[in-house]
């Protein structure tokens, strides 16, 4: 006879095994690895709270100190593999196959112990297409997540990095799954409730703050003048003529000056209230100038900032903030905002080739997407329209008729010729493409995607990939802006005068920006202090970029 | 350390006639450059001492774009390099060439 409630039945059993360490829900610290065997089974398929900036560190350690005669062949299913321990977990043979999206701080490890053979991958995703997974074939059978506080019952207070927990929690609690939390401490009354209680089932209370990463904090200090010439190109070249209000950037030092320039040059171009308003952003510090000055209407996050709660609770009217005053994140929803609502993303990448593919995958560096990818690319199920969406569409093609054509998102790099360590940003082929041969990837890890890239800035000029015709001209636009490149030297210069000018091509001049105006003087803020006196000392700052 | 030396005819003298200015500092990723009124009219020379070896094509071809668009006649430029990207380069001659020129301080 068929049974329909194996699941439930699973469930009630693996809760039945952690019944003997838990009082109520809670457990104690000393048996959280003892939890963990009771409650996983071999082969499960487990998230292991990994995201862009906080982390499950106590249950990453207890999971990794699990006697693998017990516990074994584990598929990690997590966002972000960002701690030694999520790495661990393969070396000691406690988990075999893996499916994630960012790995920044152990990209070279991973790299390593995937050509070592010790890591299955599943493959490297976009944040959006992990989570869309979780909800049909990748669906956890425990997830290890965590909170700053919970009460008796296990409503969790997730504090201002909420980041993925809903949309992990969601999937495990409601498909018979196993929801263990860490939190920062136990209280009698939750903030705010982010998670109901009775969608968790066991609550453990660690005995120091979990780790968060500060991934968005660039210091002024460093931006270059070279960084500051394609901000000017990308405001006065881009933002403007397109009237881009609704907009998503990267982590990279170009964008930080874009967001620095805002007050200045972006004032004396009289942009203010013409763009840049609505945002998909993290609570970037170099954001404060241009919030200060009033040019910031609305601010969704991903996640939170370290330093920056304070200032967010003091600024509700452009964050998002709960009942408790604090900010309330939300990482799917806001990739969701970036696809769908946003009508830019601009951000770097560390190799572009000669389609206008780029990835941040080199030859020993496996990073991995982060949010890139959905930012990054078009929304084909988008119907509304917008001034930049349908100026995208219409250059792109001309030649339809403009009620049945879409519209294009903005997609734009941004970069100089050449990165750290004179490595060049353009290259004839992506290292990613190696690794998929090595690895015998069906894909190579490709962040963005030539074909959605409308746009790529460099100290030469911004190359219009929408107005180009066919691939030569494509590649010639890109050869047109890659500087002293081996594949900028490559280009015929007479191909890249024509693409010039049609307005393909532009060169600083072709805008009337002079390089020699590109100083630091317009940032308007250039150091980390300058962004504390700026938030009226609401912003602190973590210790690393303290140097005053 | 590797020596470089590039000669190039200009069609333009450099106009101003300060004889002579630094800009830039000697760091990692950063150059200096020293521009000295001492040449002929119509020549112009670029010297360069850097710590980054085997990106003398690179030098050529920067150099030779400088020469054509700043056309820095009678300019004598010493480069003291630490590394620095070819973008920075062009912005500190460009800058030299505007100091010596006076038209900025």
């Amino acid at each position: 006879m068929t049974t329909w409630d194996n699941a439930q039945r699973l469930r009630e059993s693996r809760k039945r095994a952690g019944a003997p360490y838990a009082q109520g829900k809670r457990v104690a610290k000393k048996d959280a690895t003892a939890l963990l065997e009771a409650v996983i089974r071999p082969g499960d398929r487990v998230c292991l709270e990994g995201d862009n900036q906080k982390q499950a560190d106590l249950l990453a350690t207890a999971l990794a100190a699990v006697n693998r005669e017990k516990i074994h062949d584990l598929h990690m299913v997590q966002s972000g593999v960002v701690l030694p321990e999520h790495l661990d977990l393969f070396e000691l043979g406690i988990a075999r196959r893996l499916d994630y999206a960012y790995s920044g701080p152990q990209s070279q490890r991973i790299a390593k112990l995937l050509f070592g053979g010790k890591i299955e991958l599943g493959a490297v995703h976009t944040y959006l297409e992990l989570f869309a997974r979780y909800y049909v074939d990748l669906t956890p059978q425990v997830a290890l997540i965590v909170a700053v506080s919970a009460d008796r019952e296990g409503n969790l207070y997730t504090g201002p990095n909420t980041e993925d927990t809903p949309a992990i929690v969601e999937a495990t609690a409601f498909k018979d799954g196993i929801v263990i939390a860490q939190v920062n401490e136990i209280v009698d009354k939750v903030p705010r409730v982010d998670i109901p209680g009775d969608w968790v089932d066991f609550v453990i209370e660690s005995d120091k703050p979990f780790y968060v990463e500060p991934l968005f904090t660039r210091d002024p200090g460093a931006i270059t003048e070279t960084q500051i010439l394609t901000a000017m190109l990308a405001i006065k070249g881009i933002y403007a003529p397109y009237g881009v209000q609704r907009l998503n950037h990267g982590i990279g030092f170009n964008t930080a000056a874009i967001e620095l320039l805002l007050p200045t040059y972006g004032e004396r171009l009289g942009l203010k209230g013409k763009v840049a308003s609505h945002w998909a952003l993290n609570p970037h510090p170099t954001l404060i100038p241009a919030i200060e000055s009033g040019w910031v209407k609305q601010v969704h996050s991903f996640g939170s900032e370290v330093g920056m709660d304070d200032y967010i609770r003091a600024r509700p009217d452009v964050f998002f903030t709960g009942p408790d005053g604090s900010l309330r994140s939300n990482r799917a929803f806001s990739q969701v905002a970036g696809l769908y609502a946003c009508d830019m993303f601009i951000g770097s990448t560390l190799q572009i080739d000669l389609q206008g593919n780029s990835s941040t995958v080199t030859a020993d560096r496996v990073a991995g997407f982060g949010g890139a990818p959905n930012m990054g690319s078009d929304a084909r199920g988008r119907r509304h329209p917008s001034q930049p969406w349908l100026q995208a569409g219409k250059e792109a093609d001309p030649d339809s008729p403009a009620a049945l054509r879409r519209g294009r998102k903005l997609v734009v790099q941004i970069g100089e010729t050449f990165g750290d360590k004179n490595v060049p940003l353009f290259v004839e082929n992506l290292d990613a493409l190696k690794l998929a041969t090595k690895l015998k990837l069906d894909l190579a890890p490709v962040m963005v995607y030539g074909d959605d890239v409308t746009h790529i800035v460099t100290e030469e000029g911004i190359a219009n990939l929408l107005l180009c015709r066919n691939n030569d001209e494509r590649e010639h636009a890109i050869r047109g802006v890659a500087g002293y490149t081996d594949v900028g030297r490559g280009r015929d210069r007479k191909l890249v005068q024509q693409l010039r000018e049609r307005g393909v091509i532009r060169r600083p001049e072709d805008l009337g920006i002079d390089p020699l105006d590109a100083d630091r003087r317009l940032l308007a803020a250039r150091s980390i202090k300058d962004l504390v006196r700026w938030s009226g000392d609401l912003y602190a700052p973590p210790s690393k970029f303290r140097n005053w | 350390m590797e020596t470089l030396n590039y000669r190039h005819k200009a069609p333009q003298r450099a106009k101003g006639s300060k004889r002579q200015v630094i800009v830039g500092v000697v760091a990692s990723g950063n150059l200096e450059v020293l521009a000295e009124r001492v040449l002929p009219d119509s020549e112009c020379e670029v010297d360069i001492r850097t710590a980054a070896e085997g990106f003398g094509e690179i030098w050529q071809a920067v150099v030779a774009d400088f020469v054509e668009r700043r056309s820095p006649g009678g300019l004598k430029f010493s480069i003291n390099d630490g590394g620095a990207r070819p973008d920075t380069v062009a912005l500190r001659l460009a800058q030299a060439v505007s100091a010596i020129e006076g038209e900025r301080t």
